[in-house]
């Protein structure tokens, strides 16, 4: 953590005027109604947009955030729909969930998506053509919510006496043995038999619990993508409410006292476990509700879409929107679904990486004439190596770019494209890793001449090897590295409020 | 009773128990140290068996290997182990040091990050498929009848030997040495150790070193003993490790190898003997977990948290 957050704005002997409030109240204290007041906004342009974000009232900031939704379906077709919008909303009310318990209690939850994909089941053997069962939503949807929330507290209460750390075990052994779970039970020969029903099909097994039902409220059915986009955006809008009064209120004050130390919070009488099955619930609860939007968009649960991946993309969104930032979730999610989703077109991927790398390199490197000295350098760097390659080993630049336009042209004479690039592209790959630590350990100029070599071999590696798995492996690298170096960064995530430490 | 079906089973879970016990060691170390559960420990294994198995394409393969068959299985250990050892220490200093002073859960979501980003490179560099050891080719696996077909064979005797043997020697280096020493006190009281004029950076990092390279040999052993590996082996393996450090009493290095071996005989007889036991071997070891979880929250042989304000 930089320097400059730790007790950043905290007055000069504020421990000593604790008596400022005349008429004390339970769970008020000056120096924690203060808290939001010492929070360091930094100065420039993001502490200027910080500041007018703050003197927005609360409705407006749900409008601004949640109004651009309203708007989209009405500029685009059903399948972006799909995978821009839905998806999105989808898994932010996802990261919201898991706001309370992670942002919020400070609990690590890594079975969170079992509650998820419990939900998504629960509902298809209530409602699918694949059980036979046909309930209305109505009765349907609370019978998992409430379900999932007792799920929740169970696997809690196994864990509640535990250390803060073992949570995190069981839980993902238990996202593990619900992946094992549902893959198997499908009634056949491996399967449990079951005391007085014997061998039943519950999960289709790895086939998938298919054809359930669309959700149906009363007899009105929600068919359309549209449909669904408009009910999971009243819902997020719904929890967000909620939930922000739910962190202004006690028992919201008592968690974020949970997760700055439970010890301290349970030496100030706070009921620490009670607080933390609470969260624990709450978190699975949401989830168990979007599980039932999820299998009834899909028309079916399957096994592979509960799996740690979906784990990481959810707390990478709550990472990067800021632990315990409602709007952040929402910002979260564009970011990390809209991303990736961009990333499909290799055309479009190419815009999105190398313009993510010129525009770090611009935030990131201070003072500003540095970066652009990188910049030149890396540009100047790449057309003398490819020269040079070129002039000896005519197999280093046989490659060409498939499609990109003028862009893609001239990177066909920056970038080394070698044919069969496959294991020289394995060794940049390690050597690109090993360069980017190192530049994590020199100053000053040095940093700028790492960092050309740095970037192009970044260039090299992205277009002969992390480009062939977009939506795969890269995806997940670039998500497991976006992880790591928030923490190490900017713990906060982009929304988050910078924790007021004291020592 | 089928007694040769019993002796199986245990022979098959003590084989995967010290696998297990060697994983869990690394876990318990560092957690031992840190109080920081090391996500990524499980891909270190992973990452220990691809090393292991570059090499022995180095050597020529498993038919035809340059050196004779039990000297290519130790240069593959070595070689696994030190490059493991070294990764680890890489692992500590880059993405974890910096948050040493950082709230609890920064650095388990560090660990977590690591962990995706080294399963998935692994997946993008060396592709999903299986790859094969050749044990068979390459040391000629033996199987031994003792008394009423009761079967083991060479390589698993060698697997067993192998973790005893490595875990004498980091039980003695912990015991005997002044390094072992340091790590002790380091354990015991950060803070302190590093008043007493102890390098605490460096004994973190020697910790890293001699868990990554169990883990590394774990996974070496794991190649040989079932003759393929991928690259997605390290998670599941990773869970088990962690189960067993924790069952064990984390923090404990006895615990962990009883842990493991734990683990091991469980996951070995649920599948001889439980109702769906081939499919759900996995849950039977996940209700082992929770039932010691509510017997003794701090493991088998972890002594109770004494927390100081």
């Amino acid at each position: 953590m930089p320097d400059g957050q730790l007790g950043a704005g905290l007055p000069e002997g504020a421990p000593e005027v604790p008596d400022a409030v005349d008429r004390p109240r339970v769970g008020t204290d000056e120096w924690v109604a203060q808290h939001e007041e010492r929070r360091e906004v930094g100065r420039g342009l993001t502490g200027l947009v910080a500041r007018g974000w703050e003197r927005i009232p609360p409705p407006g900031r749900l409008a601004l955030l949640l109004g651009p939704f309203a708007i989209f379906p009405f500029i685009t077709n059903e399948g972006n729909l799909y995978r821009y919008g839905l998806i999105t909303l989808i898994y932010a009310v996802l990261a919201l969930g898991l706001n309370i318990v992670v942002g919020f209690a400070g609990l690590l939850d890594l079975g969170y998506i079992a509650f998820f994909g419990f939900g998504a089941y629960l509902y298809g053997i209530m409602a699918s053509g694949h059980s036979g069962h046909h309930l209305q939503a109505e009765i349907a949807v609370p019978i998992v919510v409430v379900s999932t929330a007792l799920l929740g507290l169970l696997l809690g209460l196994v864990s509640w006496r535990l250390l803060g750390d073992y949570l995190a075990i069981v839980t993902l052994f238990f996202l593990q043995a619900f992946v094992i779970f549902v893959n198997n039970a499908n009634g056949g020969l491996n399967d449990f038999s079951y005391p007085f029903v014997g061998k039943v099909d519950l999960t289709g097994g790895a086939n998938g619990l298919d054809r359930i039902d669309p959700l149906n409220f009363f007899g009105f059915k929600i068919t359309t993508t549209k449909g669904y986009y408009f009910y999971t955006l009243i819902a997020l809008a719904v929890l967000m409410t909620m939930l922000f009064f739910v962190n202004l209120s006690r028992t919201g004050r008592a968690w974020r006292a949970l997760r700055e130390d439970p010890l301290a919070a349970a030496a100030m009488s706070t009921p620490v476990n009670r607080l933390k099955l609470l969260a624990f619930m709450f978190g699975a609860a949401i989830a168990g509700f979007t599980g039932t939007i999820f299998g009834a968009v899909q028309s079916g649960a399957f096994p592979g879409d509960y799996d740690v991946g979906l784990l990481i993309t959810i707390y990478a969104i709550v990472i990067l929107g800021g632990l315990g930032s409602i709007g952040g979730v929402v910002i979260g999610a564009l970011i990390v679904n809209g991303a990736p989703e961009l990333l499909r077109s290799s055309a479009n991927a190419r815009f999105l990486f190398y313009g993510v790398l010129v525009l770090a390199l611009l935030i990131g490197m201070k003072p500003w004439y540095r970066a652009v000295v990188a910049l030149v350098g890396t540009t100047a760097f790449g057309f003398a190596i490819h020269a040079i390659v070129g002039a000896v080993w005519s197999r280093g630049t046989a490659g060409h770019i498939q499609g990109g336009g003028a862009f893609g042209r001239a990177l066909d004479h920056w970038v080394l494209l070698p044919t069969h690039a496959d294991r020289i592209a394995g060794w940049a790959y390690f050597a690109l890793i090993v360069a980017a630590l190192v530049l994590t350990l020199v100053r000053g100029w040095w940093r700028v001449v790492v960092m050309i070599p740095t970037l192009y071999l970044a260039a090299f590696v992205w277009e002969n090897k992390l480009v062939e798995q977009v939506s795969g492996a890269t995806r997940l690298i670039l998500l497991g590295a976006l992880l790591v170096v928030i923490m190490n960064v900017r713990p906060s995530g982009i929304f988050g409020t910078a924790r007021v430490e004291v020592v | 009773m089928d007694w040769s079906l019993f002796f199986g089973e245990l022979v098959s879970g003590l084989t995967l128990g010290s696998i297990y016990a060697l994983i869990a060691l690394g876990y318990t170390m560092v957690y031992g140290i840190l109080k920081l559960l090391n996500f990524a420990h499980g891909d270190v294994y992973m990452i220990g068996a691809f090393v292991a198995f570059f090499v022995l394409q180095w050597l020529g393969g498993p038919l035809s290997p340059a050196v004779t068959g039990w000297f290519a299985v130790a240069i593959m250990f070595a070689v696994a182990m030190l490059a493991c050892g070294g990764l680890g220490v890489a692992i500590e200093r880059f993405a974890y040091r910096p948050l040493r002073s950082a709230p609890r859960i920064a650095p388990l979501i560090s660990a977590l990050g690591v962990s995706i980003f080294l399963q998935n490179s692994a997946l993008l560099l060396w592709g999903p498929q299986f790859r094969d050891y050749d044990t068979f080719d390459l040391i000629g696996v033996k199987t031994y009848n003792i008394g009423q077909n009761f079967f083991i064979s060479n390589v698993q005797i060698l697997t067993i030997a192998a973790s005893v043997a490595l875990m004498v020697v980091l039980v003695l280096v912990v015991s005997r040495t002044r390094t072992g020493k340091a790590m002790r006190a380091t354990s015991f009281d950060r803070e302190a150790a590093e008043m007493m004029g102890i390098s605490v950076d460096r004994v973190i990092s020697f910790t890293f070193f001699i868990g990554s390279a169990l883990a590394a040999a774990g996974g070496v052993m794991f190649g040989i003993v079932f003759g393929q590996i991928f690259s997605l082996m390290g998670f599941t393996a990773g869970l088990k490790g962690f189960t067993a450090a924790v069952v064990g009493g984390i923090g404990s290095i006895p615990g962990a190898m009883l842990g493991g071996f734990l683990i091991g005989l469980t996951e070995a007889f649920a599948t001889g003997y439980l109702p769906g036991g081939s499919t759900y071997a996995n849950l039977y070891v996940f209700a082992l977990l929770i039932t010691i979880f509510l017997i003794r929250p701090t493991g088998l042989l972890g002594s109770p948290v004494i927390r100081k304000v």
